[in-house]
């Protein structure tokens, strides 16, 4: 037994899994373990993008096994199609599917997909428009969607800054358990809506699972990225917190932009002034949650560009990437790693706190009142953007 | 599918080859005519480089288990002799058998049928004649034959229920003379119509009617993913046959269609047909025409012949005058020539 080397013991079951998988698909086994039943098809609208006189249809097959399409139909109409990547799309596999046909801008409609045992997949555009294309004009767009969202209401929520430095120790306790519930107020929201995402997500790529290894993940890397730094006493380790804060807002953000620019690219947002309003209000509180933990600190004004500049870029990003190659499968990704960054960051506030406090309790009337007060800001100024 | 348009990449020349097809079935819908227009050749479209397609749907049919060109004119007389009383007798055998037919291009439905096809064979006979039905259920399911007609309540097809495996014989006379049909039904009622087990039976009168180039026409359609509504609309099963191939019908000409709606879910049909008006005899019971239309309803299982003309030659759609069930497969045309080339 001695003699036989490590690496055949790692590989041996492996190689016998591998041997009776093979076994068992070539040797017919797969027919009896079936019994004669249907194939189970699943096709999911990965993306749907309308240009003058065309649908253009992603399918992904998140099933068991392969589906062919047969025919399509737009609004109870069958139409000529063509597909690039052929009709039969394999287990995991894409297809992109192009319709010509003369929708009506500003009006609803509906593709259905006809499989070749006679299954229907039905993707309903709500708002016909023509997907914005990557010109300068687009970016253009989205750069000012994610400047108005994301940068600057998080640069303005940093002007807190001069009033935090003026409180008393106490009372910045309260503003920082107040970011802590502004923190778990985004970090819900993301999730809520990365388990949203998950469910248009193709079953294969299983997206409620997704969402935990894309938090999990995030909290992770967080902490193995940023672990000491964070846990450091003083100024320094204040600093790592903000920036920590700094990037799991980012992340946060990632996800909020993809998700404003992709529903602003297939017209489902009406994004009026309300709205953009709500969102710069609603993300301001950001701005003062990355500044209180080194509000005693005196950080430079290079150091406070650089906080708002990670915390607020990433909505561009996020909007540009949203309204140009959106994927309910992307998005989870996104958004479960907002949150799980969201997680890590809240934890490293606690530790904050708890170590500023010393010996005495975290928990006084005034940081679970700050906690409280800062998930109700959310929820208040969330109202404004809540659709 | 023998036709493989939809795994091979599409050329301009195809976009435009497809136009002038919807060019030929001038009053489509709105949006095949435009296609159309845009695609008449020289011509560029002003809508960038996307040429609109057309609601005919991708590719053909080739396993219908019937060709709706052979199925329009093909009508079964049974085999006949004479009883001791001189009465002209038909035998007929319908087979109730489980078949998977193509009802769309590259889409397969698990059908019930008799004698393997969709409608089932029109049977002909005269008023008067001794109608004998040899049935044999060779499906996996429970079916009958009922036909519509007067006759005896034990040759109604409806209690006498007949297991796999097992024989009945319908026997009755022939009568009223008019254009009847016959179904299965067996319990569920709706899912066995809906499976494919019924077609025409069509009785003479004793005078015959005027000499007329003869078709029928079953409008149906296929509920394919059973959520109780269909997915395809058709005449004789094919979505679009008589439209990727049309009629060709010669100038003058007296044209009759029996036209017989066996649609399930969808309360009513119809039939329009351009650039002219049919004379409607209503369930074929009367050799006087009822109505003068160019637009007529059906029920569910009702049945009417249709008598026209044409004055000129080219090309005349007829379809469902519901747009929806139109564009998905109801939906053919008359090429009126002056001579038919055989």
């Amino acid at each position: 037994m001695s003699r036989i080397p490590t690496p055949v013991w790692a590989l041996l079951p492996i190689v016998l899994l591998a041997v009776l998988g093979v076994a068992l698909v070539r040797g017919g086994l797969l027919d009896v373990l079936r019994g004669g039943a249907p194939p189970v098809e699943a096709l999911t609208f990965e993306r749907v993008t309308l240009a003058p006189d065309l649908i253009r249809v992603e399918l992904v097959n998140g099933g068991p096994d392969p589906v062919t399409v047969a025919q399509v139909m737009v609004d109870e109409a069958f139409w000529t199609f063509t597909s690039r990547a052929g009709t039969t799309i394999p287990r995991l596999g894409r297809t992109t599917i192009e319709i010509p046909y003369p929708w009506v801008e500003h009006e609803a409609h509906v593709v259905t997909v006809l499989t070749s045992t006679g299954l229907t997949f039905t993707h309903e555009i709500a708002v016909a428009r023509a997907t914005p294309t990557p010109d300068a004009r687009y970016f253009g767009v989205f750069t000012l969607i994610g400047l108005y969202v994301g940068v600057i209401p998080v640069a303005i929520g940093l002007l807190w800054y001069p009033l935090l430095r003026r409180l008393e120790r106490r009372w910045l306790h309260f503003v920082l358990a107040l970011t802590a519930g502004l923190l778990i107020f985004l970090g819900a929201d993301a999730l809520h809506e990365a388990l949203e995402a998950a469910e248009r997500v193709a079953g294969a790529y299983q997206g409620v699972l997704l969402v935990l290894v894309g938090a999990l993940g995030a909290v992770l890397l967080l902490q193995a990225a940023a672990g000491r730094r964070v846990g450091a006493e003083g100024p320094a380790g204040r600093r790592a917190v903000a920036w920590l804060i700094a990037l799991g807002i980012g992340l946060h953000n990632l996800g909020e932009g993809l998700a404003i620019g992709a529903a602003y690219a297939v017209g489902e947002a009406a994004l009026g002034a309300f709205l953009i309003v709500g969102f710069m209000v609603h993300n301001s509180t950001e701005g003062l949650g990355i500044v209180a933990p080194v509000a005693n600190d005196r950080p430079g004004l290079a150091t406070l560009a650089g906080l708002g500049a990670l915390a607020g870029l990433p909505t561009i990003a996020g909007a540009w990437i949203g309204g140009l190659a959106y994927s309910a499968t992307l998005a989870t990704l996104f958004l479960s790693v907002g949150a799980g960054a969201i997680a890590q960051v809240v934890v490293a506030l606690y530790r904050v706190v708890a170590r500023d406090t010393r010996d005495r309790p975290v928990w006084t009337p005034l940081t679970a009142g700050g906690l409280l007060t800062g998930l109700l800001v959310m929820y208040g100024t969330g109202l404004l953007v809540a659709g | 599918m023998t036709d493989d348009a939809s795994t091979r990449p599409v050329s301009r020349r195809d976009l435009v080859r497809r136009g002038a097809l919807g060019l030929a079935g001038v009053a489509a819908a709105s949006q095949a005519l435009r296609a159309a227009e845009r695609g008449l050749p020289g011509s560029v479209s002003p809508h960038g480089a996307h040429e609109p397609g057309n609601a005919v749907g991708q590719g053909r049919v080739s396993d219908a288990s019937i060709d709706p060109m052979v199925f329009l004119e093909q009508f079964d007389g049974g085999e006949v002799s004479r009883d001791a009383a001189g009465r002209t007798v038909r035998e007929f055998h319908l087979t109730a058998v489980d078949r998977d037919i193509e009802v769309a291009p590259g889409v397969f439905y698990a059908a019930w049928t008799y004698n393997g096809q969709v409608p089932g064979p029109t049977l002909r006979a005269t008023e008067g004649d001794l109608v004998r039905v040899h049935f044999r259920n060779r499906g996996t399911h429970a079916h009958t034959i009922h036909f519509h007609g007067i006759h005896a309540a034990r040759m109604d097809g409806v209690f006498e229920v007949v297991h796999p495996g097992d024989n009945f014989v319908y026997e009755f006379e022939a009568k009223p003379f008019g254009l009847h049909l016959y179904h299965c039904h067996a319990v569920p009622l709706k899912k066995h119509i809906a499976k494919g087990l019924y077609g025409t039976f069509l009785v003479d009168p004793r005078t015959p009617r005027p000499a007329a180039r003869e078709m029928v026409m079953v409008l149906n359609g296929f509920d394919t993913n059973f959520d109780g509504e269909n997915e395809v609309y058709a005449v004789n099963t094919v979505p679009f046959a008589y439209h990727h191939e049309p009629i060709v019908v010669r100038r003058g000409e007296l044209q009759r269609i029996y036209m017989i709606n066996l649609l399930e879910f969808d309360l009513i049909n119809s039939m329009h047909l351009h650039g002219n008006f049919f004379h409607v005899y209503r369930t074929g019971t009367k050799l006087a025409p009822d109505e003068f239309t160019d637009t007529l309803m059906f029920c569910q299982g009702e049945r009417h012949i249709l008598e026209f003309a044409y004055e000129e030659t080219g090309r005349f759609m007829f379809h469902a005058h519901q747009s929806e069930f139109a564009e998905l497969g109801w939906m053919g045309l008359l090429d009126v020539v002056e001579r038919v080339i055989a």
